[in-house]
């Protein structure tokens, strides 16, 4: 099998990092390349939409896994896939969406693979009542370094399971996984439109009647100040029932037409004074209070109808940066960073604001209670990176942390202050993978692995 | 089309034209020479379609054994309707000078077993007076090149064979497709210097059937290789041969 040197980077484009690049189809292939002695270290990459550099290896390899993308059985009776992890959200919706059957937990794009949505434990809107993706897994097989292949689930090696489940990949390479897809009899939402009109309107929304939606998330415009600071418009539903559809196939596969982003946009085109307009634009064609029907693609993944819409942000790329405040501090640790963001002039073209449910076992798993912020930042200059040194300071102060998946510039202190539980993670993989043959240009740079 | 038998059904184009055709609810037998594979993707297709598969063991090496795996093919699915050819080997051209025995090898597999198969499928459906045959042979077949001429001579020898079972099976309405693929996206090529143009297995296959739908006899996919094939056999002889191609 060929293995190729190449430049590769995550969604943000930000950074780019050069590795030798395998595409194999079968396990057996697999074997081959963790043998292969003059590559010293793997990491897999599936559809690239983590952000930063969790699925990059510098001077390593990579295995991309896109490949290995076959369904292996669907149960008709409990509604439990099992699929190779390189299989999409795309393909899986594809064709089950016209079953009656949808995800779990999605995040907000269906160009994810389903070993991504482990190793990252992706969450989506509806995490404060379902929790994230891995909480559906019912098990996965995992090679380990030595070619082992090896069952994992909440009873057999649950250890390496709860480890497996956002280790970004360090254990092993997930091979197969069983989770449960959830019945639906129209694949529409009914959405509930609310515009709050600061942060405070805001929480008071989500906490008094969050409870009535399987899905909350908020659009937050980040350059709003004084007593509009953190003005959103509030977006919550529940799945409809086929009558409420009215349609004659409730169930249909929803592809938009798509828009091509064919080239980088030239660095000026996302400035403050646009990303300001486009955030006043959206917050006003909002209405104040309102009801509607749509269906799952403008309602889960908007922006997969924009193809390479990082490329907007021109040739330096963007970073995404995404934290989560426990519940007791998050209203001050908001407010804070949106004072930081709106006083610096750092403009986040898309900002989601959202309430999270409880954390659980996965080791280096992102979500637990509170709040959490996901904001868009172009790369202009290298100002931004000591500007995100404090937001991380900021962050830690009140609790929280901030997602793997999307960052490409955390410490390594502050890494082992946000995810306490590391030194259990390390024990775990030193124990299944002793001579380091998994690494990332993540894991050497949080210091999770020795360099 | 309700049957279709496809040989070396685990490659990149093959496992394309497979998805398409069993999302049409087309009965499938899936030949090719590892069991386990086969049967993955058969899986895959019966959860993506839940349409009916049926695997088999093929080894175009053999020849021995082709009449009897046609037949047994029959057997399953009362007759067949169509037999896609999507195997074929790139062999290791500076391997192939020194050791003939490879070179046999890449134009065995490449060549003179395919002659043996579709001859067996072209006996059978030009006695039933329809069905369809299908070959995957190569744009490296239009012209010989130093990087690959023994595969590409069991290419282009391929074309000429299927060109002539044309001709003969032209009056039993049985009709014969050559498909030309130019650099398509699949273990074959990947990581590949000098690639230019590829191509998505799945464009690809949509092409193909296309191609056999229409009764068509050449098919270069994408389309604008048969005009970069066009140049590239006009260039003078005397240009060629001092070319690095």
């Amino acid at each position: 099998m060929s293995i190729m040197k190449q430049k590769m980077s995550g969604w943000g484009r930000y950074p780019v990092h050069e590795s030798f690049v395998a595409r194999p189809e079968k396990n057996t292939e697999l074997t081959n390349l963790l043998n292969n002695v003059s590559i010293p270290n793997w990491i897999t990459y599936g559809l690239g939409r983590s952000y930063g550099d969790t699925p990059l290896n510098e001077n390593g390899g990579t295995i991309l896994t896109t490949r290995l993308n076959r369904f292996l059985s669907f149960d008709e009776t409990t509604g439990v896939l099992e699929c190779e992890a390189g299989v999409s959200f795309k393909e899986i919706l594809d064709v089950f969406v016209p079953r009656g059957y949808f995800l779990p937990v999605t995040p907000g794009t269906k160009f994810v693979t389903v070993g991504g949505a482990i190793a990252n434990d992706v969450h989506g809107k509806n995490h404060h009542v379902d929790g994230t993706f891995s909480e559906h897994v019912l098990d996965f097989t995992l090679m380990l370094a030595s070619g082992e292949i090896v069952r994992c689930s909440r009873s057999e090696n649950s250890q390496l399971f709860w480890a497996t489940i956002g280790g970004i990949g360090l254990t092993g390479i997930i091979l197969a996984a069983r989770f449960k897809m959830v019945p639906i009899s129209s694949s529409y939402y009914n959405v509930h439109y609310q515009r709050a009109r600061n942060l405070e309107e805001a929480l008071k929304l989500f906490s008094e009647s969050d409870d009535q939606y399987r899905y909350s998330v908020a659009w937050i415009d980040c350059m709003a100040r004084g007593g509009s600071l953190g003005r959103c418009v509030l977006m919550r539903g529940n799945n409809a029932s086929a009558d409420q559809v009215k349609a004659r196939n409730p169930l249909p596969i929803l592809h938009k037409t798509k828009l091509t982003i064919p080239v980088d946009f030239p660095s000026f085109v996302l400035n403050q004074l646009t990303i300001k307009a486009f955030n006043a634009l959206y917050y006003r064609i909002h209405p104040r209070d309102s009801h509607k029907l749509v269906g799952y693609e403008s309602f889960y993944y908007p922006l997969d109808a924009i193809n390479q819409w990082n490329r907007m942000y021109g040739k330096r790329g963007f970073v995404q940066y995404q934290a989560v405040f426990p519940p007791e501090t998050c209203r001050e640790g908001l407010k804070e960073m949106l004072e930081r963001l709106s006083s610096s002039n750092r403009s986040s073209f898309l900002a989601v604001l959202k309430s999270s449910g409880d954390e659980n076992e996965g080791i280096l798993s992102f979500p637990k209670k509170g709040y959490t912020l996901a904001l868009d930042i172009p790369i202009n200059d290298d100002s931004l990176f000591p500007f995100l040194r404090s937001l991380d300071e900021l962050v830690l102060r009140h609790g929280g942390r901030v997602y793997l998946a999307k960052d490409s510039t955390l410490a390594p202190e502050h890494f082992r202050e946000m995810y306490p539980r590391y030194k259990e993670f390390q024990a775990i993989k030193n124990q299944v993978d002793p001579n380091g043959v998994f690494s990332s240009s993540m894991a050497r740079r949080l210091k999770i692995v020795e360099d | 089309m309700e049957s279709v038998l496809i040989l070396g059904a685990t490659s990149g184009i093959a496992q394309a034209i497979a998805r398409k055709l069993a999302a049409r609810g087309v009965n499938l037998i899936l030949a090719g020479r590892s069991m386990e594979d086969l049967n993955r993707l058969a899986g895959d297709l019966k959860v993506r379609f839940n349409c009916p598969v049926t695997t088999m063991l093929f080894d175009a090496a053999t020849f021995e054994t082709h009449a009897a795996f046609y037949e047994s093919c029959k057997a399953i699915v009362g007759q067949l309707d169509g037999i896609i050819l999507c195997y074929g080997y790139m062999g290791d051209q500076r391997k192939a000078q020194d050791d003939g025995q490879h070179a046999k090898e890449v134009i065995d597999i490449n060549f003179t077993s395919c002659v043996s198969i579709l001859h067996i499928a072209a006996n059978d459906m030009e006695q039933r007076g329809k069905g369809f045959i299908c070959a995957i042979s190569s744009v490296a077949g239009d012209r010989g090149r130093q990087s690959n001429y023994v595969y590409g001579s069991a290419k282009g020898a391929l074309s000429i064979f299927l060109q002539g079972l044309r001709n003969r099976l032209a009056k039993s309405g049985v009709s014969v497709l050559t498909v030309k693929p130019g650099f398509v996206d699949t273990r074959m090529t990947f990581g590949q210097k000098g690639l230019f143009l590829v191509a998505k297995p799945e464009k690809v296959a949509t092409d193909i059937i296309r191609a056999i739908e229409k009764k068509k006899n050449v098919l270069y996919t994408p389309f604008f290789w048969r005009w970069i094939m066009l140049i590239i056999k006009m260039i003078p002889e005397s240009v060629f041969k001092k070319l690095s191609l």
